[in-house]
């Protein structure tokens, strides 16, 4: 699958940075996690994989496996559009701790 | 083959990047992409959509992308498209992410030019209606009555006191091949004008509405609400103009409440009841119009 | 083979023989002659290129930074009110690192209006990361615009050119010119290469933001490979002469400066002027000498300095002012000299400005002056002191 990844941090000293501003698409050292107060939960018992949350989500956190909804909390800020969008009341927002 | 959920490529070309939560925005780029596939090539001026995205060494885009100066969208484009094909590369799609300010105000002598020269590329204006990037100023596409950083509601000027440029228009008035309007409040008629324009050689202009919840002052999670809400008030109205003539994609039977839509957003808290029946009206005649006279 | 062609279509027979893939440009009077002639050329065939009708400057060079970051050879041109419009785009370029080349025609900057030719559009844009060179005559035009190739696209430099021709006195001026053969031109300048390019098999994110952690790391770099512009500049003569049997002389070209106790730096068209008075003083028995400035950018500082260094005074001729201080190319050249630890006097001449002639006898006067000390720091041609208050 091509997606953007998290690579590994390092500082970019003068040798790191490159020559011009070109550089690896996709290119990633940090996630947004950090962003979130809230944050979606599918209830796989109700989720029909109906892909609305998928087609929905700014973020594009959201997949279908198994005829499910899987979300990467790596990269979810917590919008709750998926929630929102969600016919079958499927994914329910739950305060982060 | 119409373009569905179910059809679109699992690839996610725009990821990672640090747009507001629930931002319209970036759910209209990253939809574009998945659209034109892996080789696309996306120009984005100054604005929201490359300041969240293009910060080295973040950089969230999976395809070819790059930054063009501010009105500069639709000449990089042009230099692009004409540069890869000099290169003898066939299999790419050019295609621009300016918003309301880099397309209507600064950007659209640029624009201009390239639709006058008919260059092959895509050029998708994600309207949220002011410059968001930089805090919520008046741009020409933000609507009347909208309260923003440089239009503030008072006792004396209640907001903006100009309606929105109509891009749609101007752009049709070059002849363009394709041109066309959407939300992505309504994603399949959305991507499927874009499927379309993808399809066509020339340039073709989408028009979309992405709602910003920072800048229209509504909760993040009401995104979509906001930019369904939009067309089935009949403030916004989706259509295409292809082979000289204007088409409306949907046709409501009935509006739903304009208050209902602009009392929902901070951003018109301030309208009077004289202000809204303006905003009505307008509606009104607009819809009036284009029943008239387009097909 | 021999053509008579003014310094505007010399300039454009040298971008054909450099057969860029993509040309944007927007007429502008001196300018217009080279689009004129390079569409021409498209049109029969004996140019292969994109010409693209842009509707500004700023999209000029907007479109061939694109070209650029597609990865193909792109060309623009301009002059005065268009430069400026397009100075947005200069700084963009130099930082994406897209070695573009563009013909400047030297002309006067509103207000008041005047087409005629001054320095102070270019010169004004000395800090925009372009290399900057200053023609004397066409051939030299043609040959720069083959070398600026050359140098811009070199692995260690990758940054644009801009040529200058000052207006109408050399863009309009028709002289004998050798054009080359595109043969011969094939072998001077290779096809360009770089991976500073959007690439389908290998994506890129191009010309992004970086903060305050990296952001002095580009601009370090792009310092660097300006000066590393030096020796490919040589290098690049070196194998010009081979090729084509005319030699420059690098950063600067010095006349008589060897000996000389009292030289008139200067650059651009009006060098040709400066060097037949000093062998007319030198008949007279005194020790005159010139350097041409050929680029401001990397700027000549040490061949500056050894060239005067035994001079006991120095005149900077410049069509330029930066209002409230003194020329620009004379801050460059004390700054220099400071760095060099040289006392020698230095005058600023200002002259030319809008296009008004710099006579013989204005030449004479810089040349006593230097003499006799009896000038200010900044000298305004034609204008007294007591009115220059």
């Amino acid at each position: 699958m091509i997606k953007p990844t998290v690579r590994e941090k390092k500082v970019f000293g003068i040798a790191d940075v490159p020559e011009d501003t070109s550089f690896e698409a996709g290119y990633l050292v940090s996630v947004n996690s950090g962003w979130r107060s809230i944050r979606p939960v599918v209830n796989t018992e109700k989720c029909v994989g109906c892909m609305q949350c998928y087609l929905y989500c700014p973020d594009g956190v959201i997949s279908i496996q198994d005829n499910k909804a899987v979300i990467d909390y790596d990269f979810c800020k917590g919008c709750g559009i998926c929630s929102k969008i969600c016919k079958p009341g499927a994914i329910g927002m739950e305060r982060e701790r | 083959m119409s373009v569905s959920a179910k059809t679109l490529d699992k690839n996610e070309y725009f990821y990672g990047h640090k747009a507001c939560a629930g931002c319209g925005g970036s759910l209209a780029v990253r939809n574009v992409l998945k659209v034109l596939g892996k080789n696309a090539v996306a120009v984005l001026p100054a604005g929201c959509m490359s300041a969240v995205g293009f910060n080295f060494p973040q950089l969230c885009f999976a395809n070819n992308a790059i930054i063009s100066t501010f009105a500069g969208t639709a000449s990089m484009l042009t230099g692009i498209e004409a540069g890869l094909r000099r290169r003898g590369i066939k299999d790419f799609t050019a295609v621009g992410f300016a918003g309301d300010g880099g397309t209507a105000d600064i950007g659209i002598q640029a624009l201009s030019g390239a639709i006058d020269r008919n260059d092959n590329i895509i050029y998708i204006c994600y309207d949220n209606e002011a410059y968001m990037n930089t805090g919520i100023q008046k741009s020409g596409l933000t609507p009347f009555g909208a309260k923003t950083t440089t239009t503030p509601a008072g006792s004396n000027i209640h907001g903006n006191i100009r309606p929105k440029k109509n891009m749609f228009e101007i752009v049709a008035a070059h002849d363009i091949p394709y041109a066309a309007t959407a939300t992505v409040g309504y994603m399949n008629d959305f991507l499927n004008k874009v499927e379309k324009a993808s399809k066509i050689q020339g340039t073709k202009y989408i028009h979309v509405i992405a709602p910003c919840p920072t800048g229209w002052g509504i909760p993040v999670s009401d995104t979509i609400d906001a930019a369904r809400e939009i067309a089935d008030c009949g403030l916004w109205y989706l259509a295409e103009y292809e082979n000289h003539e204007f088409k409306l994609s949907r046709d409501p039977k009935t509006f739903t409440s304009v208050e209902d839509y602009l009392r929902k957003q901070a951003r018109f808290k301030h309208l009077t009841d004289e202000d809204i029946k303006i905003i009505t009206d307008s509606r009104d005649k607009k819809w009036e119009f284009i029943r008239k006279n387009w097909n | 083979m021999e053509k008579f062609l003014s310094g505007d279509e010399a300039f454009a027979e040298g971008i054909r023989l450099a057969c860029p893939d993509v040309i944007s440009a927007y007429p502008i009077t001196p300018q217009t002659i080279v689009v004129e002639k390079l569409s021409e050329m498209v049109e029969d065939g004996s140019l292969d290129a994109e010409f693209i009708h842009v509707e500004s400057e700023h999209s000029a060079l907007s479109c061939a930074m694109g070209a650029s970051a597609a990865g193909v050879r792109a060309f623009t041109a301009t002059s005065s009110q268009g430069l400026l419009y397009m100075a947005e785009c200069l700084y963009y370029a130099s930082g994406g690192r897209f070695p573009i080349v563009m013909m400047n025609a030297n002309r006067s900057t509103a207000l008041p209006w005047n087409i005629y030719g001054d320095q102070r559009d270019s010169l004004s844009q000395l800090d925009s990361g372009w290399i900057q060179a200053y023609a004397e005559n066409a051939q030299e035009s043609l040959d720069l615009a083959l070398m600026s190739y050359y140098i811009a696209e070199h692995k260690t430099v990758s940054t644009p050119f801009m040529v200058n021709l000052d207006g109408f006195i050399l863009t309009h001026t028709y002289e004998q010119v050798d054009v080359p053969t595109q043969e011969q031109a094939k072998s001077f300048l290779p096809p360009y290469e770089t991976e500073n390019k959007l690439d389908l098999d290998n994506p890129k994110n191009m010309a992004f933001s970086a903060g305050p952690d990296t952001n002095y790391i580009f601009k370090y770099k792009e310092h660097a490979a300006m000066r590393r512009a030096i020796p490919v500049i040589q290098e690049a003569e070196q194998k010009f002469s081979e090729i084509f049997g005319r030699r420059y002389t690098g950063l600067i070209d010095a006349y008589k400066a060897d000996d000389a106790e009292y030289i008139l730096i200067t650059l651009g068209s009006i060098a040709g002027l400066c060097r037949e008075i000093t062998d007319k003083l030198r008949e007279d028995g005194i020790r005159a000498g010139v350097i041409r400035i050929r680029y401001m950018r990397p700027f000549p500082a040490d061949e500056i300095t050894e060239a005067v260094k035994q001079a006991k005074a120095v005149a900077v001729l410049e069509k330029d002012i930066s209002f409230g201080n003194e020329g620009t190319v004379f801050t460059n050249i004390c700054s220099a000299l400071q760095g060099a630890g040289l006392t020698v006097p230095a005058y600023n001449f200002i002259g030319g400005l809008g296009g008004r002639n710099i006579s013989h006898q204005n030449i004479i006067e810089i040349f006593e002056k230097m003499q006799s000390g009896k000038a200010g720091r900044v000298n305004f041609i034609g204008i007294e002191e007591g009115e220059n208050a």
